[in-house]
């Protein structure tokens, strides 16, 4: 399958959606592709042979940050609240990435998920951010324009489709071009591209702040698609999710986060509506099934159809 | 005509083993060289020295004027200086073509594309382009490596055994394809071998290591036939031979 063309109609026919769809799969698509956003960013990690279980950390900065943004900076602007959340998760990134671009495997993903313990901490304490409740946040505009009552959260999801197209080309684009022919050659050889002349640190340290930076926008999205954040958006299990939704799409194309995070998204309000109680079970069985029977995650039946 | 790479009263110990006991050699500019030595004789160690993936215990280096001691693998290649290994580094799940793609990428190639064609024509691995590198035969796995080195277009290339692992009758044709790559462009090659066909073929120069220790150093037939190497590098019975 070509990823461009792929990309383009998959785009065009989740705007079509977007002015006639019911509220319910409204909301299921925008929350899925806001977490798409941030598993994006871990394909970019996983291509370097590197699993982060804290990118929990960036997405629920990115969602304080444009929530706070709205409801204590009195700026509810939605194209400024991505922008904050976007920047805020980066900046941090770029912080706790000097470090965490030194350590590989078991240690790399224990020190991502510390870091975000430590965020989810911090906010269940923080009784002016609502503590366990989070607060809520009301936007009303959207880069200075006014936004139609009731219609606020079909434009946040018609927005959201955009930055999808123009990140996931982003990311195609980059991950085909000698940064991404890089980033692959660490996962199987960093002392040999020491050897050419080329800075591991670095390709991971960057990796790691577009990363974050995605996860940030993602979190923003979730914020405006629901509406609310509270502290399980930096949470170990939502970290969690994200590896999960990682692998059940599989690393080989930017679309199979997205399309893992649609299928995962609408398994879950499946479950929720008809057997609540088995859905940590169902998904225990998924990703038994994916790792026995689709290593490369579903993404590789797509391949094979083409 | 001035020493390309000098090192000076090299140490280093790894526990009770002195893999490498003040050793001095300065290579001409230009030249090709051979080290020669028996398992453990410390022929890797001295070059993860000068390559700076070991820190000497003890002792300099200078390329081209510079102190090498201290510098990362990075920085130094970034001075003129690659190496091959004893152990083929390849990236194991990228094609031939995406290796050699990576490491013109990284040298900053001009059209990275035509130079890795040419690399792939250069060292006849046209038919092998495609493969992914974990899946190469031994010799193909050499040349690779080898070719990989030579991207930087270096100014001293080091060779860990170019041949090693690799048929006998091979091993004329990998060594014929690398000296023909880097004939006429003034590189000094130091490579490290165990067949004494390949070193008196293509060396002008003979270095011999015995525990850590320069033993013979020299015009070819002189080390070659020289006691100690015969006893100690050889491996032959000296005694019983005379
Ligand atoms: N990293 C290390 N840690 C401990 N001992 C080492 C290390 N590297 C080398 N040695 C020891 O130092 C000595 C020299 O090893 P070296 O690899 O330099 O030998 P060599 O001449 O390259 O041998 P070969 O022909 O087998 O490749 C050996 O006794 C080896 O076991
Ligand atoms: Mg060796």
């Amino acid at each position: 399958m070509r990823t461009v063309p792929a990309l383009a109609a998959a785009s065009a026919a989740l705007l079509a959606l977007a002015p006639w769809a019911p509220q319910w799969l409204v909301f299921l698509l925008a929350l899925a592709l806001a977490k798409g956003l941030v598993v994006l960013g871990l394909l970019l990690l996983m291509r370097a042979g590197l699993v982060s279980f804290g990118q929990g950390l960036y997405f629920g900065l990115g969602a304080y940050a444009a929530a706070l943004l709205a409801h204590r900076g009195g700026l509810a602007d939605a194209a400024l609240m991505i922008v904050a959340g976007t920047l805020g998760a980066a900046a941090v990134a770029a912080l706790v990435g000097l470090l965490l671009a030194r350590y590989r495997e078991i240690f790399f993903g224990m020190l991502s998920l510390a870091f975000s313990m430590i965020l989810y901490g911090l906010l269940v304490k923080s009784s002016t951010l609502g503590s366990t409740d989070g607060f809520s946040v009301h936007v009303r505009h959207f880069a200075g324009v006014p936004l139609a009552e009731g219609a606020e959260r079909r434009i946040f999801y018609a927005a959201s489709v955009l930055a999808v197209l123009a990140l996931a080309w982003a990311l195609h684009r980059w991950l085909g071009s000698h940064w991404g022919r890089v980033t692959a050659a660490i996962r199987d050889n960093e002392l040999r591209v020491e050897y050419l002349g080329a800075s591991v640190y670095r390709v991971v340290y960057v990796n790691y702040i577009v990363a974050g930076a995605l996860a940030g926008l993602g979190g923003a999205f979730a914020a405006l698609a629901v509406g609310h954040v509270d502290p399980e958006t930096a949470y170990w299990t939502t970290s969690g999710e994200f590896v999960f939704i990682a692998i059940l799409g599989g690393t080989g194309n930017v679309l199979a986060p997205f399309l893992a995070a649609i299928i995962f998204e609408a398994l879950r309000t499946v479950a929720n509506q008809y057997a609540p109680n088995v859905w940590q079970m169902a998904l225990g069985v998924a990703m038994l099934a994916i790792i026995l029977f689709l290593p490369g995650g579903l993404w590789t039946l797509a391949r094979r159809k083409a | 005509m001035s020493a390309i790479l000098e090192a000076d009263d090299l140490h280093k110990r790894f526990g009770a083993v002195s893999a490498a006991a003040d050793i001095n050699l300065a290579l001409a500019r230009g030249s090709v060289v051979s080290v020669i030595g028996a398992n453990g004789a410390g022929k890797t160690t001295f070059l993860n020295m000068v390559t700076g993936y070991l820190r000497p215990d003890h002792g300099r280096i200078r390329f081209d004027g510079q102190e090498l001691v201290g510098r990362t693998p990075r920085q130094i290649t970034r001075l003129g200086l690659a190496r091959s290994f004893q152990i083929p580094q390849l990236f194991q799940t990228l094609s031939v073509r995406e290796n050699l793609l990576v490491a013109e990428g990284i040298a900053a190639a001009e059209r990275v594309e035509e130079a890795a064609d040419a690399l792939l024509e250069r060292f006849s691995l046209g038919p092998y382009a495609a493969r992914p590198a974990g899946l190469l035969p031994e010799g193909v796995r050499k040349l690779l490596d080898v070719a990989m080195a030579l991207v930087a277009q270096p100014k001293l290339l080091l060779l860990d055994e170019p041949t090693s692992g690799v048929a006998a009758d091979e091993k004329f044709a990998i060594m014929d394809l690398v000296m023909g790559a880097v004939r006429g462009q003034g590189v000094t090659v130091l490579f490290v071998e165990h067949d004494m066909d390949i070193v008196s073929r293509y060396a002008g120069r003979v270095v011999a290591f015995y525990d850590g220790r320069v033993i013979a150093d020299g015009a070819p037939a002189a080390v070659l036939s020289a006691e100690e190497v015969r006893r100690y590098v050889i491996g032959e019975d000296v005694r019983a031979a005379a």
